[in-house]
C-alpha cells in the first residue's frame, strides 16, 4: 500500500494502461514534453515516446475528431482538454460525430476525453466549469466523475477499456487535496455505471458526485455531531449511465433526498435525478426532493463571489437540517 | 504498377500508367454513378425515397477518378465521401443495392434505417461516411491517417471537402493538425460553384481554394475537375507522395454542381446559360468518352456494352430491394452503446 493523491492515482491509471495496451495513446495541448498543465502526463513522453504522447495545436475539435478517427481504426486514444472548459470547442465533434457513430453507422469509437473541472480554486468563468449537463443529454456518450483517488485510477482504466466514448471528468480541487492508500500491483478497476455508498446513514440521503462528495461527507459528520442525524452519502461516480438502483436503494432506506452538485442548477443533473426518483420511488418519499447546487451564474473570480455562488459545506448542513425536520 | 496498355492501333499511349481495362473500369464507375442516380430520381418521384435526394451530376468525374487513384488492394486506403461523391464509394466497393436501400430506409440498409443517403461506411472496403456537419470529417480523417502513421502502415486517407465547407472551423483545425503531424492525407477540395445557394464570392476571398494550402504549409494544386485523367493523375501523385511519408496534399478540383442542392431545390439562383454550358460543353462523362474514343483507346461498342450491363445491374438491384420492409420500430433502441445492446422502451409503451 502506498499513499497517493487523486492526481497521482489518475496518472498511475493512465501509465498502467499505456504499458498494458499499445493501442492506447494520448493527445492534447502541452501533454508531451511539458507533461500537461497540471502534470498529469509528466514523464509520459520520455517513457512512451512522442508518437504516443502527442502535443497538438490549440484545436479541441481536431483533437477529439482525430481521436475518433483513430478509435475507428482500433486505437484507444485518450484526449486531454487542458481545462475542461474548452471541451465546448469540441461540442459538435463529440455530440454529433462521436456520440452517434455506433448508432448511425455501427462504428466503434472507444476513446476517452478527459480534463480538469470544477471550481473552489479562484479560476474564474473559464477555468472552473463543470460541463456534465451539456453532455448528459447526449445518447451515446458515457460520463464518469471520480471523487476519490481509488476511483480516479479505477475509472480512467475502465474508461480506456470501455468500447464506447467516455468523458472522464476530474476535479482539479481534488488533485492534490485527496490522498488515499492504494494497493500496489493490483489491477484496480471501477466499473462504469456503479455508484458508491460513501457513508451509511438512516435519516436522510445525499446524492452527489465529484468534489461535493467531500463537502457532503463533511456536512454529514457535522450533522451527526451537532444534531445526532444519521446521513447517508451516495457518490454517483458515473453520471451516464446513471445507477438508478443505487439511488432508489438509498431513497427506500432514508425516505428523504438532498441532491448536491457543484454545477449550476437549471438543466443540471440534479433535476434528472429528482425526476427519476419521482418516477421510480415516489411512494417511498417522506419529503420533497431538494437541491443544493451552484447559483445560475457564470462562475466569478473574486473569492467572496465564488464562495457565494458555489455550494458550501454549511449550505449542505442547513439544507439537510431543513429536510430532516420536514 | 499495372502495365502500360499496348496500343492496338496508332493510338496515343494511355496516360498515367493506366491499362485499357482500367480506363474501361473507370468508365463503368462513371456510368454506374450516373445510372444509379437517375434511378434514384425516378424512385424519388415515386415517393420511394423517404428523405431528400442529393445528386452528383457533373461531379462524377472527380469522384470516380480520385478514388480510383487510391490503393484498393493490400494496403487499402480509406476515403471519406460527401453527398456528391457517390462515385468514390462505388469505386471503393459500395454496392448499388446498399445505396438504394439507404435512400429507401430499408431494414437491410447498411445503417438499418438510421441514416440517410450515402451516410454509411465500410472501413474494410475503405470508406467512412460523412455526417451532415460539414468539415467534421477532416479531423476524423486526420485521425485515421495518424493511425496509419503510428502503425507504420503504407496507407493513405483521402477526404473530400466542398468549397463552402472550407469556411468551417473543423476544416481549418483538421487540416492544420494533419499538416503539423505530417499524416498521409489527401484533401480534395471541390469547387463546384455553389454551397446550397451561396456563390464563392460570399464564401471566401481567395480566387483558387488551392491557395489556402499555403497557409498550412502543404502543397496545393488546382485541377480541372471534369477531366477524369487529370484528376486521376493529380490524386495518384498526391497519394503516393503521402504514402512516401511526405504528408498532406491539397487538390482543388474545379467542377460544377449541375443540380440543386437536393432534388427539391429548383436552382432559380443559377444562371441558365451557365448551367447549359456545363451540361453541353463540360460534362465529365462526355469528355471522358470523347477522349477514350478519339485516342482510340477503346471502342464505342465496349462502352455501349458497359452501359447495358450497368442498366441491367441497377434494374436487378432495384427489383431486389424495392419491396423490402422498413426496420421494425423497436429496433431503434438497439446499438446506442456496445453494452447494453438495447435500451428498454418507456413505461407507457407497456401499458
Amino acid at each position: 500500500m502506498a499513499e497517493v493523491t487523486y492526481l497521482e492515482a489518475l496518472r498511475q491509471g493512465l501509465w498502467e494502461e499505456m504499458e498494458r495496451d499499445p493501442r492506447v495513446f494520448i493527445l492534447g495541448e502541452d501533454v508531451g514534453a511539458y507533461g500537461g498543465a497540471f502534470k498529469v502526463t509528466d514523464g509520459f513522453a520520455k517513457q512512451f515516446g512522442e508518437e504516443r504522447v502527442i502535443d497538438t495545436p490549440i484545436s479541441e475539435a481536431a483533437i477529439v475528431g482525430a481521436a475518433a478517427g483513430a478509435a475507428h481504426m482500433g486505437m484507444r486514444p485518450v484526449a486531454e482538454m487542458q481545462f475542461i472548459d474548452f471541451i465546448s470547442c469540441a461540442y459538435d465533434m463529440l455530440t454529433n460525430y462521436v456520440a452517434t457513430a455506433r448508432y448511425r453507422a455501427g462504428l466503434a469509437t472507444p476513446m476517452v476525453v478527459r480534463g480538469p473541472c470544477g471550481g473552489y480554486v479562484r479560476g474564474g468563468p473559464f477555468h472552473s466549469q463543470n460541463p456534465e449537463a451539456a453532455f448528459f443529454h447526449t445518447p451515446g456518450l458515457k460520463i464518469v466523475y471520480p471523487a476519490t483517488a481509488r476511483d480516479a485510477k479505477g475509472l480512467i482504466k475502465a474508461s480506456i477499456r470501455d468500447d464506447d466514448p467516455v468523458i472522464y471528468l476530474e476535479h482539479k480541487w481534488l488533485y492534490r487535496r485527496i490522498k488515499e492508500q492504494l494497493p500496489e500491483g493490483e489491477d484496480l478497476l471501477t466499473p462504469i455505471g456503479e455508484a458508491r455508498l460513501a457513508r451509511e446513514g438512516k435519516d436522510l440521503s445525499i446524492v452527489t458526485y465529484g468534489a461535493t462528495v467531500w463537502k457532503a461527507l463533511e456536512a454529514a459528520e457535522q450533522l451527526a455531531k451537532d444534531d445526532g442525524l444519521s446521513v447517508e452519502v451516495l457518490d454517483l461516480r458515473t453520471l451516464l449511465p446513471m445507477d438508478d438502483a443505487a439511488i432508489m436503494r438509498t431513497v427506500e432506506k432514508t425516505n428523504k433526498v438532498l441532491i448536491v452538485h457543484e454545477d449550476t442548477r437549471t438543466g443540471g443533473v440534479a433535476g434528472e435525478i429528482a425526476a427519476r426518483i419521482n418516477e421510480q420511488a415516489f411512494a417511498w418519499l417522506d419529503g420533497p426532493i431538494m437541491r443544493v447546487t451552484a447559483h445560475d451564474v457564470p462562475l466569478p473570480y473574486a473569492p467572496t463571489l465564488e464562495d457565494f455562488v458555489l455550494p458550501q459545506t454549511d449550505d449542505i448542513v442547513k439544507a439537510a437540517r431543513w429536510l430532516a425536520a420536514y | 504498377m499495372p502495365s502500360r496498355a499496348a496500343p492496338t492501333t496508332q493510338s496515343p499511349p494511355v496516360p498515367a500508367g493506366l491499362t485499357r481495362d482500367q480506363l474501361l473500369d473507370m468508365y463503368r464507375y462513371l456510368r454506374l454513378t450516373r445510372t444509379l442516380e437517375e434511378r434514384l430520381v425516378a424512385l424519388y418521384r415515386q415517393s420511394k425515397v423517404i428523405g431528400g435526394l442529393f445528386r452528383s451530376l457533373g461531379q462524377e468525374g472527380e469522384s470516380v477518378a480520385s478514388a480510383y487513384a487510391l490503393d484498393r488492394g493490400r494496403n487499402r486506403d480509406v476515403l471519406s465521401p460527401l453527398i456528391r461523391n457517390l462515385g468514390s464509394m462505388l469505386v471503393m466497393g459500395a454496392q448499388p443495392i446498399q445505396i438504394l436501400r439507404q435512400y429507401m430506409a430499408k431494414a437491410e440498409s447498411p445503417t438499418r434505417g438510421r441514416e440517410l443517403n450515402v451516410h454509411f461506411n465500410d472501413l474494410e472496403r475503405g470508406y467512412l461516411g460523412q455526417i451532415s456537419h460539414l468539415g467534421d470529417m477532416v479531423p476524423v480523417m486526420a485521425g485515421i491517417a495518424l493511425t496509419f502513421k503510428l502503425r507504420g502502415e503504407p496507407r493513405v486517407g483521402l477526404v473530400y471537402i466542398g468549397d463552402g465547407a472550407t469556411s468551417t472551423g473543423t476544416f481549418h483545425e483538421g487540416l492544420n493538425f494533419a499538416a503539423v503531424q505530417r499524416v498521409p492525407l489527401v484533401v480534395i477540395v471541390e469547387y463546384n460553384r455553389w454551397a446550397y445557394s451561396t456563390p464563392p464570392e460570399k464564401q471566401f476571398a481567395v480566387k483558387d481554394l488551392a491557395e489556402k494550402a499555403k497557409g498550412y504549409g502543404v502543397p496545393g494544386v488546382t485541377v480541372d475537375g471534369n477531366d477524369v485523367l487529370a484528376v486521376y493523375e493529380a490524386t495518384r501523385f498526391a497519394a503516393e507522395r503521402a504514402r512516401g511519408g511526405h504528408g498532406v496534399h491539397v487538390i482543388e478540383v474545379k467542377t460544377y454542381r449541375r443540380t440543386g442542392h437536393a432534388e427539391h431545390d429548383d436552382q432559380h439562383y443559377v444562371p441558365k446559360d451557365e448551367l447549359d454550358w456545363w451540361a453541353k460543353q463540360n460534362d465529365p462523362v462526355d469528355r471522358y468518352v470523347k477522349r477514350l474514343l478519339q485516342s482510340e483507346w477503346v471502342e464505342e461498342r465496349e462502352l455501349q456494352a458497359i452501359d447495358e450491363r450497368t442498366r441491367a445491374e441497377i434494374d436487378q438491384a432495384t427489383d431486389a430491394c424495392i419491396d423490402e420492409p422498413l426496420p421494425p420500430g423497436d429496433s431503434a433502441l438497439e446499438g446506442v452503446y456496445a453494452n447494453p445492446p438495447a435500451l428498454t422502451p418507456h413505461w407507457y409503451r407497456t401499458l
